[in-house]
């Protein structure tokens, strides 16, 4: 080894000094994590918690003002110019719209393309593209599927609609069956471009799981005379299900926080109604706290940070989720 | 009870009332049909990756039509000002450039952090420390990227503001700066290399490092002398898979970096990247045909071009550099 000290203390102290720096990495990468969340916690837990309530548990000891202690107003109330009086309620039910519409799209085509891509191709020339292609996809930064999104889905590449650039309308605007052509700002558009996003990821996450089922239980189902398809229907998907749900559901979490695909397709920020079916217009959570952070008061930096709680909420719920279920289900499974 | 003997028919029926087809005809068709879809839906996801090709480069093609803007002043351009003053200029290096150094603040405290980190979580941590930090790591890796734009512009930019006023009396930085942004990108993009190269790091057999110790070194000599090497290939792919997705972020340098595009490399001025300048169009309620809106198709095709061009380069290396151990 060149270079190397050949004293025995310098190795050692070296050695010592290499761990020190070691920890010093860990607890700095640690440090970063804590000190966003303490942050954000420091300055946004004003806004959820009702504060008369919070002097009357922990000052005065009523304890009957518990159910109390939550500000139910930040949840229910539309956005507002006042600071004190806005709510997230619009972006709270649009985020929930737009994620089923894009699980509902993507996890048909991105388990359908793993199916595929691990069960049924042969070791072609297509087939390596293909795979080639979804690992280069989900290198693809996010904007530029928004842009994709606006261009096909938001404007349908400007080929369909009324020559004045409305947009054709099927059926009540107002009820859940309405089309809308193009698609516009809608839950629709919105749930299809996420659905670009997260695709990828969710056909290398079902890769990976029909990949780590034993090769064994494929060859028993085929030597009682069962075909590919039955095969993969009866016996692989159901035992990589607990780990294909795991990556859907990571899948989902990072829908959740995607603003700025969104934000391409000109979703509004301020919107008093809550979304009544696919064509409805809608704004989520994470752009409405972009638009709180981005404002120069204070006030709005303050709901920006309990958006951002409710936000974190929700998705290290659903990150519990996913590790519950992988748990309960592998153990139903053997 | 004298049931009657169920017959051949009957059972077929039942058979097909559950489900279970016996006809192979049927059987055949069914697997043809579900065979066919499944290549459907993977069409689908090639089919992606041409929308955007063409959709990026037909409205480019547009763009460079124009009769403000040149090729060769877009793509040899110096200064990129589509917005302000009598005569608009449409050169892109100014936002590459901003989006390098964002990217490079990142990287030069994501890559040593995360790399050191990884290797003290693979080869020092005891199993209880790794089992911890880890999913701690994971967590911060599931944080949304808008959060660590907020964190950018209310807690790093005044910390470090505060801290430059402390050491030489004047708050060096202003609100929206390269450094504040490209420091939060850096805590976004910590897990991906801190994960993916402790992944790397575990995969190199025991031997090797059993090998290392028999010859007498020390923990340093076996972590950083055989055993980093030995996973190099592994470490280099998270680190272009990093540094792709630092180009490509966008909430954080739309909130945290401003939104004057100019040709500097000084982390501390204020600057704008390729996806800032799309948010700046897209929030403006730009038109459909626009010269605004479609130099935005044609930031966005110089972004794909990048972060794809990295995507492939990093898939080369990982495979050039891929050492097969028995």
């Amino acid at each position: 080894m060149t270079g190397a000290p050949r004293s025995q203390t310098a190795r050692a102290l070296r050695n010592r000094g290499f761990l020190t720096l070691c920890l010093a990495c860990t607890t700095l990468a640690v440090l970063s994590l804590f000190l966003l969340l303490g942050s954000v916690f420091m300055q946004g837990w004003h806004g959820l918690v009702d504060q008369e309530a919070f002097k009357a548990v922990f000052s005065e000891g009523h304890l009957s003002s518990i159910p109390n202690l939550i500000r139910w107003s930040f949840f229910t109330e539309y956005a507002s110019r006042r600071p004190d009086a806005a709510g997230i309620r619009a972006p709270l039910l649009g985020s929930v719209w737009v994620c089923v519409t894009c699980m509902v799209c993507s996890l048909p085509l991105g388990v359908g393309t793993a199916v595929y891509l691990e069960e049924f191709a042969r070791r072609n020339r297509f087939n390596r593209f293909v795979e080639l292609n979804v690992r280069n996809l989900a290198g693809v930064p996010s904007i530029v599927y928004g842009i994709i999104g606006l261009t096909a889905f938001s404007r349908m590449f400007g080929l369909i609609g009324k020559a004045d650039g409305q947009p054709l309308q099927f059926g009540d605007p107002d009820s859940f069956f309405s089309l809308r052509l193009p698609f516009g700002q809608s839950v629709l558009a919105g749930g299809l471009t996420l659905m670009l996003v997260i695709l990828p990821i969710i056909i290398i996450a079902s890769q990976e799981a029909l990949r780590a089922v034993p090769k064994s239980l494929r060859q028993a189902s085929h030597a009682l005379g069962a075909t590919t398809w039955q095969t993969t229907w009866h016996v692989t998907l159901p035992a990589a299900l607990p780990t294909i749900l795991t990556g859907a559901i990571l899948a989902l979490s990072r829908a959740l926080g995607e603003a700025a695909p969104l934000l391409v397709l000109g979703i509004p920020v301020f919107i008093t109604s809550t979304p009544q079916g696919p064509m409805s217009n809608f704004t989520v959570l994470p752009f409405q706290i972009f638009n709180w952070a981005g404002r120069p008061q204070a006030a709005f930096h303050d709901l920006a940070a309990s958006g951002i709680i409710v936000l974190l909420a929700v998705l290290l719920s659903f990150n519990g989720l996913a590790i519950y279920l992988r748990h309960r289900l592998q153990k139903t499974s053997a | 009870m004298n049931a009657p003997l169920p017959t051949p028919a009957l059972l077929a029926t039942r058979a097909a009332q559950r489900g279970t087809l016996r006809s192979t005809a049927l059987r055949d068709s069914r697997e043809r049909l579900v065979r066919g879809a499944l290549v459907l839906t993977s069409v689908f996801s090639v089919g992606i990756t041409f929308a955007i090709i063409l959709t990026l480069a037909w409205e480019t093609f547009h763009f460079i039509q124009l009769p403000e803007v040149t090729l060769s002043d877009f793509l040899l351009g110096t200064t990129w000002s589509p917005l302000l003053g009598a005569e608009k200029h449409f050169g892109i290096w100014p936002l590459v450039c901003g989006t390098f150094l964002v990217a490079s603040v990142g990287a030069a405290f994501a890559l040593p952090v995360g790399l050191i980190s990884a290797v003290y979580l693979s080869e020092y941590a005891r199993p209880g420390v790794r089992a911890t930090l880890k999913p701690v790591l994971e967590l911060l890796a599931g944080v949304p990227t808008v959060v660590f734009g907020f964190f950018a512009l209310t807690v790093i930019t005044p910390a470090l503001q505060g801290l430059c006023k402390l050491l030489f009396g004047a708050p060096i930085f202003p609100g929206y700066n390269a450094t504040g942004a490209g420091l939060a990108v850096g805590i976004m993009i910590l897990p991906i290399v801190c994960s993916l190269s402790e992944d790397a790091l575990r995969a190199v057999p025991r031997s090797l490092r059993e090998g290392a110790y028999a010859l007498g070194g020390t923990r340093f000599d076996v972590s950083v002398r055989v055993v980093v090497p030995a996973a190099l290939s592994g470490i280099m792919a998270s680190f272009f898979l990093a540094i792709t997705r630092a180009i490509g972020e966008t909430m954080i340098v739309a909130l945290a970096a401003g939104g004057l595009a100019h040709l500097t490399l000084n982390p501390a001025s204020e600057t704008q990247t390729m996806t800032a300048y799309m948010v700046q169009i897209f929030l403006g309620d730009a038109p459909a045909f626009g010269v605004e809106n479609l130099s935005s198709y044609a930031v966005a095709a110089v972004l794909f071009t990048l972060t794809l061009g990295m995507t492939v380069l990093g898939n080369v290396l990982l495979r050039l550099f891929q050492e097969e151990y028995e």
